[in-house]
């Protein structure tokens, strides 16, 4: 096998992942999550000893490629009703914090 | 037929039969239940919200229109909902503080089908976050009660949805399977639980957990019910395309009371030690009484069990992190206040809407596809995946169903396992692999432990082998008598 091992140590580092999926975790947290995480990532570890060089990925059960349908617009939900959840909008906008200075 | 203050512990095929025959009408049997739910559901805790009022008056509506000689499939029939659906109208909150408000905008297509079969909707049950956990503890509003002993967990995720047909405040109701959802509670609560197969019931409107994997399915008092609203939901749907494109097979007429001909596997893998006593022997027992059946039982193995585990969560939390980035606090939900940049907000909103479990499985899912790790985990669990659906294949060219535990042990006590996150995974050991081979499998109650704790017998068909699954619960259901069996509940009728 070919695949090189992930040298980082420890296996984890919560709060670099963290912040890459863009979530804010409190110390506390950190802490739990650190040793939880790291003997989850461990258990992951055994697929490592199988031979799987020859073997093809599954991504999905179901071998369905290439849907497609005609490109022409379908009934969807209306401006008001696909704003109606939003926490923040104005007229015909969802509204976010300012993005530029 | 019962008298109208039991007409809750009906079956669904029970209340359509009265319903046809004139004795009684679905406004009595949906305001027994829901007397039913008042008087019991302050201690299960099974539902998020039951609508009293439109359930009334959509009970209601189905009567009027059974009096002018309407016979759709399901007219009249209560229904309860997994919060995980969208129904139009209704909240959906997937358990999550994040979907606080949230109201759904559209049906999902399977609640639509069952919509026009004329099913009530009569509630939303409790789950796991995000439909994440094996207990229904990890939900963000409040832990729902075993019936059978209230001290301990109903199973998970749709936890919620099989305490309450177990404890006959639903005569039926919507879960969804990703690793187990479905099988581990109706196994835990003691009611039939069906997981058909991958892309057999449209996903559209389910919010999405881990797409190659989840799946809709009914929870039910008895196997028929299963068979006839997977009949309703079933087949293709132009608004998912993973859904199949495959005829839907007659399934009541797939039931039939005995098992000749019929050959059934039992992989040597599940059996090898680890599991409890007494759910090892009531399993042993079911397998008995399918030979008397008829059945020829035989011997098949399925080699890579002890990878599915690793791989599923792998997956599972790979697809998750992808799917759950929607929830940012900029098109629904909540939000946290006062963030100053969108970064902010996302991170802040994303913090106080998730709970302990979700987060935990987004940073796997993101740590598993990041730069460095994506070949050693996600890659590789997708080529062990490959491994487990050809040790199936193999399989199910000596058999048309493999018999096996649906957990090790059955229902634990409240917060005996939420500290430690892996030993919770373990115990999705026989459930996974159906969901990772795109299988379809289904819980059948099988006894109850010396603790009297019911057991669940699955059993797994191959792809779109719902009829051969369907076959052997109802002639093991029909040649016993657990589904009688009601669990001792203060209001219980």
């Amino acid at each position: 096998m070919t695949e090189t091992k992930p040298a980082a140590q420890p296996a984890i580092d919560v709060r670099y992942v963290a912040n890459l999926a863009r979530l804010d975790l409190s110390d506390a947290e950190v802490n739990e999550f650190q040793s939880q995480l790291a003997s989850i990532v461990e258990y992951f570890d055994q697929i490592r000893g199988l031979d799987v060089e020859s073997v093809e990925p599954t991504a999905h059960a179901a071998v369905i490629q290439n849907v497609f349908r005609e490109d022409v617009i379908r009934p969807s939900l209306s401006r008001d009703e696909a704003l109606a959840n939003a926490p923040e909008h104005r007229t015909e906008l969802f509204c976010v914090p300012k993005i530029m200075e | 037929m019962a008298a109208s203050s039991t007409l809750h512990t009906a079956s669904v095929s029970d209340l359509l039969a009265w319903l046809d025959q004139g004795k009684c009408t679905s406004e009595e049997a949906v305001s027994d239940l829901l007397a039913a739910i008042r008087r019991r559901d302050g201690t299960l805790q099974g539902y998020l919200d039951v609508n009293e009022e439109d359930a009334l008056a959509q009970a209601k509506a189905a009567d009027a229109a059974r009096a002018k000689g309407d016979s759709r499939r399901l007219l009249g029939v209560p229904v309860a909902v997994k919060d995980v659906l969208n129904v139009k109208g209704q909240p959906c909150g997937c358990g999550s503080r994040i979907l606080e408000g949230y109201v759904a905008p559209y049906d999902a297509t399977a609640i639509a089908r069952l919509r026009a079969e004329g099913a009530v909707f009569v509630g939303r049950t409790n789950m796991d976050e995000f439909a994440m956990g094996s207990t229904t503890e990890n939900s963000a509003y409040h832990p729902t009660r075993n019936p059978w002993n209230l001290d301990c967990v109903p199973g998970g995720s749709s936890g919620g949805s099989a305490a309450v047909v177990a404890a006959d405040e639903a005569l039926a109701a919507l879960g969804s399977d990703t690793g187990g959802s479905i099988r581990q509670p109706a196994s835990f609560c003691g009611c039939v639980g069906l997981k058909p197969s991958y892309g057999r019931i449209s996903r559209y409107g389910l919010t999405a957990f881990a797409s190659s994997l989840d799946q809709i399915g009914p929870m039910t008092k008895t196997v028929r019910d299963a068979a006839l609203l997977l009949q309703v939901m079933a087949g293709h749907d132009p608004s998912d395309s993973s859904s199949l494109d495959a005829a839907v097979p007659d399934y009541l007429a797939a039931l039939k009371s005995d098992l000749s001909g019929v050959k059934l596997g039992l992989p040597r893998e599940y059996f090898v030690g680890g599991v409890d006593a007494d759910v090892e022997a009531r399993v042993q027992e079911a397998i008995g009484v399918c030979r008397k059946l008829g059945a020829k039982v035989v011997n098949v193995s399925l080699p890579h069990t002890r990878y599915a585990i690793g791989v599923y969560y792998i997956i599972a939390t790979a697809e998750a992190s992808a799917n759950l980035a929607r929830f940012d606090g900029v098109r629904y939900g909540r939000r946290a206040a006062g963030a100053g940049d969108p970064i902010e907000l996302y991170k802040r909103t994303r913090e106080e809407g998730f709970g302990a479990e979700v987060k935990r499985r987004i940073i796997l899912g993101t740590y598993v596809l990041s730069s460095g790790y994506h070949d050693a985990y996600y890659l590789r669990a997708q080529k062990v995946r490959t491994l487990i659906r050809g040790d199936f294949d193999a399989a199910f060219e000596q058999c048309d169903a493999i018999l096996t535990p649906v957990a090790p042990m059955p229902a634990y006590r409240i917060g005996e396992k939420s500290a430690d996150p892996l030993q919770m995974y373990l115990g999705d050991v026989f459930t996974v692999p159906v969901n990772l081979a795109g299988l379809c499998g289904m819980s059948v109650p099988c006894g109850f432990t010396s603790g009297r704790l019911p057991v669940g017998l699955q059993i797994m068909g191959p792809a779109l082998g719902e009829e051969a699954v369907l076959r052997a619960g109802y002639a093991y259901e029909q040649a016993t008598d657990w589904r009688s069996a009601r669990p001792p509940l203060p209001g219980q009728s």
